[in-house]
């Protein structure tokens, strides 16, 4: 799950973090307000999920800036609050139609003197949160991490124990922190682990880490993601979820114990099982075709889940056939038939649907199908599968 | 002899709810010994036949039992783990999906200096076909062979093993790995095994988007196994930063694509599937050579 801009640094700030003094505004005239209070240049900053927000541009506003704006006077701040509030802001990380934007930060402006990195991500090959810093900060972490990884520090943080002192001061002499600099530099740095590990994140960042000409080190930017899986512990996180971020669809199936993600294809899915849903969008695409959607129905695939499943399915407008793959192990075909069947039946198809069925029962789920008198088409293998539905799809 | 399970394995179930119970029963009519279970609380009792304890000390202590297959929910499940590591369980088979990472880190640290195995969690389980099951996955599907099998799915892997299996090239055994981003057990370490078992001639490793697992169990294939091995990628058609099911199934800022992962995999000589339609045959093509 992620959060906005200005929540991750209210959880920065309650660990000890110093951020710029920041106002969270919902309208021009809250705007200009928090300009009279922060009393002098001022960064509004639009908040949204997705990143690139400055390099991104609100639709049909006519601007030429983006989702991150300077403003030295009253009037002016208001003026782009007022774009921000009332244009979708499309950068690269946000679909074709853009982003609402409903809050933005009006951050009072800060004097740079430096620039650095800060992240925090659990690494996989040693099975450790990895605390990592950078001296070149403000830039795509992924760049620097392709053409100089060595420039890139670490420090593997245990869970409980936390970043260890030590650990804290090899990082920050390493960075170029002055002697006098190091306290803060360190605060940011435990503030920072402190979050990621009592609130389970699954990503951390504060880029730029800004060191003013005063020698103040403070968190100018921070983003962060939660472990999904963790959520059930966090009711104090749950609070921060923003649903107009969410793909409608997605949340609904989540409801149902679904797990979807929208693509831009013509070809609905269902199938049993993520490794195999993902292998059954890439024979459609090996095939010609363009899969519309990612859908793992688990476990379970009961009438309830693949009629919710199909609604899914079908309120895609773009949706022209849908395929469904389905290995029955333990859950056995024909109990997955005669849900289909059900399904089918309350849903009211208007597209083609063509159906592979493998494992316990097959045989007996495939006839009941096939005797249905129903538009279903049956396919016994996958390439079979794959190639019906991209032809009926066309 | 199976590289981790066989028929002389003795295995507990924790976490008796209905999952765990019904699974439970499963693999004891496939054959494998399911010597009790452990539900805090129920020690004393019984539950399908199943002989209930409280802890998994006390049920090694009277059953012998040196495995285990957990199903407990989620907030309990990395402890179950660390329990059944505590009290010498060899083999440690999590099924349990939705365990949050940092708990699987701390479990990870507890575990390392322990002599037990953990694979999981978010798996299917191990299964030495003809054996021992510990798992869910449907026993009928698989035969006794030469073919060691490797995954981070579960469906998938019952795909390749149906394919392998009609096609006459049956499996010495199946191990899925789990699809969460820290899993007790990687490719590299089966690898190793398979390389060094007598009845695995030919190894299948199926991969998915999200970490480097796949990129450094190519890397060890160059250097350390002699034996044909065949892959398959899912999720070639995944676009990047969103979650693919699996937690682990996470392409972020580049790494873990599949064509990266297909590209190191091809370097090492190991043939790639095309198609999920393909897996079987591209074994039986990579045995052939």
């Amino acid at each position: 799950m992620k959060i906005h801009e200005y929540q991750a640094k209210e959880l920065l700030a309650a660990s000890g973090a110093v951020v710029p003094r920041g106002i969270l505004v919902a309208s021009p005239a809250e705007a200009e307000a928090a300009f009279d209070r922060l009393g002098g240049p001022v960064v509004l900053k639009a908040q949204i999920h997705a990143g690139g927000r400055g390099k991104g541009r609100f639709k049909d506003s006519g601007q030429d800036w983006g989702g991150v704006k300077f403003s030295k006077t009253r009037a002016d701040c208001s003026q782009v609050a007022r774009v921000m509030l009332q244009y979708p802001l499309v950068t690269k990380q946000t679909k074709e139609c853009g982003q609402r934007v409903s809050k933005v930060l009006v951050q009072a402006a800060v004097d740079i003197a430096r620039e650095l990195y800060l992240g925090m991500v659990v690494d996989r090959a040693i099975g450790m949160p990895v605390l990592m810093a950078c001296a070149e900060g403000g830039v795509e972490i992924e760049e620097v991490a392709a053409r100089s990884p060595e420039k890139i520090l670490k420090a593997p943080v245990q869970p409980d124990a936390g970043l260890l002192p030590f650990q804290a001061r090899r990082l920050f002499y390493a960075l170029g922190f002055t002697a006098e600099q190091a306290p803060h530099a360190e605060r940011l740095m435990i503030a920072l682990c402190r979050v990621f590990l009592d609130s389970d994140c699954s990503l951390a960042e504060i880029n730029p880490v800004v060191v003013t000409p005063k020698g103040e080190v403070l968190a100018l930017d921070a983003k962060m993601t939660f472990d999904d899986n963790a959520l059930f512990r966090h009711p104090e996180i749950e609070r921060y979820r923003d649903v107009t971020e969410e793909d409608p669809a997605e949340l609904r199936a989540a409801k149902t114990g679904l797990s979807y993600i929208s693509l831009t294809g013509n070809i609905g899915c269902l199938v049993n099982g993520a490794g195999l849903a993902m292998s059954t969008m890439d024979i459609i695409k090996y095939h010609g075709g363009e899969p519309a959607n990612f859908l793992d129905v688990g476990g379970g695939a009961d009438k309830e889940q693949v009629t919710e499943a199909f609604r899914i399915l079908l309120a895609d407008p773009r949706v022209k056939a849908v395929l469904v793959n389905i290995f029955g192990g333990i859950m056995k075909c024909d109990i997955i038939a005669a849900a289909i069947l059900a399904a089918f039946k309350e849903v009211g198809f208007h597209v083609p649907l063509v159906v592979r069925l493998e494992g316990t029962n097959v045989a007996l789920g495939r006839k009941m199908l096939a005797e249905a008198g129903l538009n279903i088409v049956t396919a016994s293998s996958l390439t079979e599968a794959a190639k019906k539905v991209v032809a009926v799809a066309k | 002899m199976g590289i981790l399970v066989d028929k002389n394995t003795r295995v507990l179930c924790q976490g008796m709810g209905k999952a765990g119970t019904f699974h439970a029963t499963q693999c004891r009519e496939y054959g494998t010994q399911m010597v009790g279970g452990v539900a805090p609380g129920k020690g004393g009792t019984a539950k399908e036949g199943f002989p209930l304890f409280n802890t998994v000390a006390e049920a090694v202590r009277k059953t012998g039992a040196d495995a285990t297959m957990i199903f407990v929910p989620p907030s309990g499940a990395a402890d179950a783990i660390m329990e059944a590591a505590d009290a010498g369980i060899s083999v440690i088979v999590a099924i349990t999906e939705g365990v949050p990472v940092l708990d699987m880190a701390r479990a990870m640290g507890f575990l390392k200096d322990k002599p037990c195995r953990l694979v999981g969690p978010n798996c299917p389980g191990i299964i030495t076909p003809g054996q021992c099951k510990i798992g869910i996955m449907p026993g009928y599907i698989h035969q006794p062979g030469p073919v060691g099998v490797i995954s981070r799915s579960g469906t998938l892997t019952y795909e390749a093993v149906w394919q392998l299996s009609n096609l006459g090239l049956g499996q010495s055994t199946c191990v899925g790995l789990g699809g969460d981003p820290i899993v007790g057990t990687s490719f590299i370490d089966l690898l190793r095994m398979f390389q060094d078992d007598p009845q695995t001639e030919a190894i299948l490793m199926m991969g998915e988007i999200g970490g480097t697992a796949e990129e450094r169990a190519a890397e060890f294939v160059k250097k350390h196994v002699t034996k044909p091995v065949a892959a398959f990628i899912a999720g070639q058609t995944a676009p990047p930063g969103k979650r693919m099911g699996h937690a682990g199934a996470i392409i972020s800022g580049g790494s873990g694509t599949a064509r990266e992962k297909i590209a190191a995999l091809h370097a090492a000589g190991i043939a790639v599937a095309k198609s999920p339609a393909d897996l079987g045959t591209t074994v039986q093509a990579a045995m052939k050579k």
